[in-house]
């Protein structure tokens, strides 16, 4: 009988190419941070079929590399490039603005293939360097205290060609913090992206910044953390050193009551949060008293009779 | 088959049903594997005659219909399903009554079920199942959770007896997942599953029930405690460990 059910399930399901396609990319683009080379190992044993396994690794690897704002090793040892939305020259090319150049990038190897250095069109004008290198500066000398393997770049995201004041621009700070522990079955990682708008009319600076933060632990087991939140401040346009501070005051500020608030949220676990799921001991706060459970029935009955039963 | 189980290793928690239907459809010949080596989350039918919920699972499923407990009858009905034997029954009803006092002294709320049948080599195997939806909308007492459950499966294999002692083989899997979601804090979501094996040699002499009662207690507190403490716990030190919290870091200033 269980053969002819796998059977007909086997026909009612056979399942097209792009269909393949579409669930061996949902494997690979809920990979947590920094496990999607053993997803597309496991994914690629599953499908048995080269043509289909690469197309969804094609397509899926830019959009992971992107979300999870993976770090690439630059070739000439020029440093490390950010693979985000916001360095995007192309599908395979990516900014890195602190050396300008551009890194070519594989992503399925998730590798830095060649580096090239950046064309004018694709900087930003002297005017907005200036803000963009200083908030670089200040930024980089925070995540070094705050995050021991902590990466970041400052990008220019609209109005690259704006030559002096007088015109909205818009940076944005990326920070990607990522640990990769196999060995220790753990794997985790910290992403923040903070919008910087520089609105000239109001003579304000908005920021919009947004946290990610995921970890894994997977020793005999299956259990995942996934936290995020975003939050919004402004400040005053100043010069681009003084700017640079402020913002930079502002992103550290954010970033530590937000690991504060995880830590509170990890402080109230076992004795509010994980007691509205199945609390450490019984109402009664004593064992189950499973030797004597005629007492229950006994109080069933009376209750029966008493007709305030459920 | 082992490149599935590598998946769903990784794959968030949260995610198993997805992931599960998912390879399904990729290995429809693996199926019957697949449904009994990965643990999904619960479902739940509604048994009219009593009023009252029951879980399904493999155990109590035939074709395409779940028995319940209560009523004893498949949902939708079917002919010439497998029944428990009368005395199987007797000890199934029992451990139902039981079981769901145990549930409700733990989890305030929540549903359970438990089935037993008959195996090979005259002993028997009992399914005992708990779903809990912690959340503020569902049983969540304290309010705190946005999202929240909590499903326990406890499957024990009650070898024959012999000079009156028995084997228990308990086999238990714990899947859970809460949210917690406020503006100054955003979202917090932990999700996870752990399976755990135990095995003892018991006297029959204080019944079946009551050994299997007190292994899964004992089992259900092991799990909810290596939980909390070690599974939560790691996931909280990688966050320390990507961002060591201030009084870690010598700050600028000070």
């Amino acid at each position: 009988m269980l053969e002819e059910e796998e059977d007909s399930l086997e026909s009612e399901t056979e399942l097209t190419d792009e269909q393949k396609i579409e669930i061996a990319k949902w494997f690979l683009l809920n990979s947590p941070a920094g496990e999607i080379q053993y997803v597309a190992k496991d994914v690629r044993a599953i499908l048995k079929d080269e043509n289909v396994y690469r197309k969804a690794a094609e397509e899926a690897f830019p959009s992971y590399n992107k979300s999870h704002l993976i770090c690439l090793e630059l070739p000439n040892r020029s440093g490390d490039v950010l693979v985000t939305s916001f360095g995007e020259v192309d599908k395979d090319e990516y900014l890195d603005p602190r050396t300008a150049q551009v890194a070519i990038v594989d992503h399925v190897k998730q590798a830095c293939k060649e580096v090239r250095p950046a064309r004018d069109e694709e900087l930003p004008s002297a005017f907005v360097e200036e803000y963009r290198s200083a908030m670089d500066a200040e930024i980089m000398k925070y995540v070094s205290e705050a995050y021991p393997k902590g990466i970041c770049s400052v990008y220019c995201t609209k109005g690259k060609d704006v030559e002096d004041p007088g015109s909205d621009f818009e940076l944005v700070v990326v920070i990607s913090a990522a640990r990769h522990s196999p060995q220790n079955f753990c794997n985790g990682s910290w992403r923040s992206i903070w919008n910087i708008e520089f609105k000239d009319e109001i003579q304000s600076v908005e920021v919009r910044g947004k946290m990610q933060v995921g970890a894994h632990y997977f020793e005999e087991g299956n259990v995942q953390l996934d936290a995020q939140h975003e939050c919004k401040d402004t400040t005053l346009i100043q010069s681009p050193d003084d700017s640079a501070i402020s913002l930079v005051n502002i992103i550290r500020h954010h970033e530590t009551e937000y690991l504060a608030s995880l830590q509170t949220s990890y402080l109230k676990l076992p004795d509010t949060t994980f007691k509205d799921l199945r609390r450490k001991l019984p109402v009664t706060r004593t064992l189950f008293p499973w030797h004597n459970t005629a007492q229950f029935s006994l109080t069933r009955d009376i209750e029966k009779e008493l007709g305030i039963g459920k | 088959m082992e490149a599935a189980m590598g998946l769903m290793r990784r794959i968030p928690p949260k995610h198993t049903e997805t992931a599960l239907s998912a390879l399904l459809s990729l290995l429809p010949h693996h199926s019957s594997d697949l449904l009994s080596q990965v643990d999904q989350p619960l479902q739940v039918l509604c048994d009219m005659e009593y009023g009252k919920e029951f879980i399904l699972c493999e155990y109590n499923r035939d074709a395409d219909s779940y028995r319940s407990p209560w009523s004893n009858k498949y949902h939708p009905p079917l002919e010439d399903a497998p029944q428990p034997s009368p005395e199987l029954r007797k000890l199934e009803v029992e451990a139902n009554e039981v079981f769901a006092i145990y549930r409700d002294q733990y989890y305030e709320g929540g549903i359970s079920s438990v089935y037993m049948w008959e195996d090979e080599n005259e002993g028997f195997v009992a399914c005992f199942l708990i779903k809990k939806d912690g959340s503020k909308s569902g049983h969540g007492r304290r309010g705190y959770l946005q999202e929240g459950a909590w499903d326990a499966i406890h499957v024990i294999e009650v070898g024959p007896e012999e000079e009156g002692i028995a084997q228990y083989c308990l086999t238990s899997t714990v899947m859970l997942t809460l949210t917690t979601d406020n503006e100054s804090s955003g979202s917090f979501n932990l999700s996870g599953s752990i399976r755990r094996q135990m095995s003892m040699k018991l006297s029959v002499s204080d019944g079946h029930l009551c050994n299997m009662g007190k292994m899964i207690e004992e089992m259900e507190g092991k799990l909810r405690n290596s939980l909390d403490q070690v599974y939560f716990g790691k996931t909280k030190e990688m966050v320390c460990t990507l961002r060591p919290p201030a009084e870690l870091v010598t700050l600028p200033d000070s």
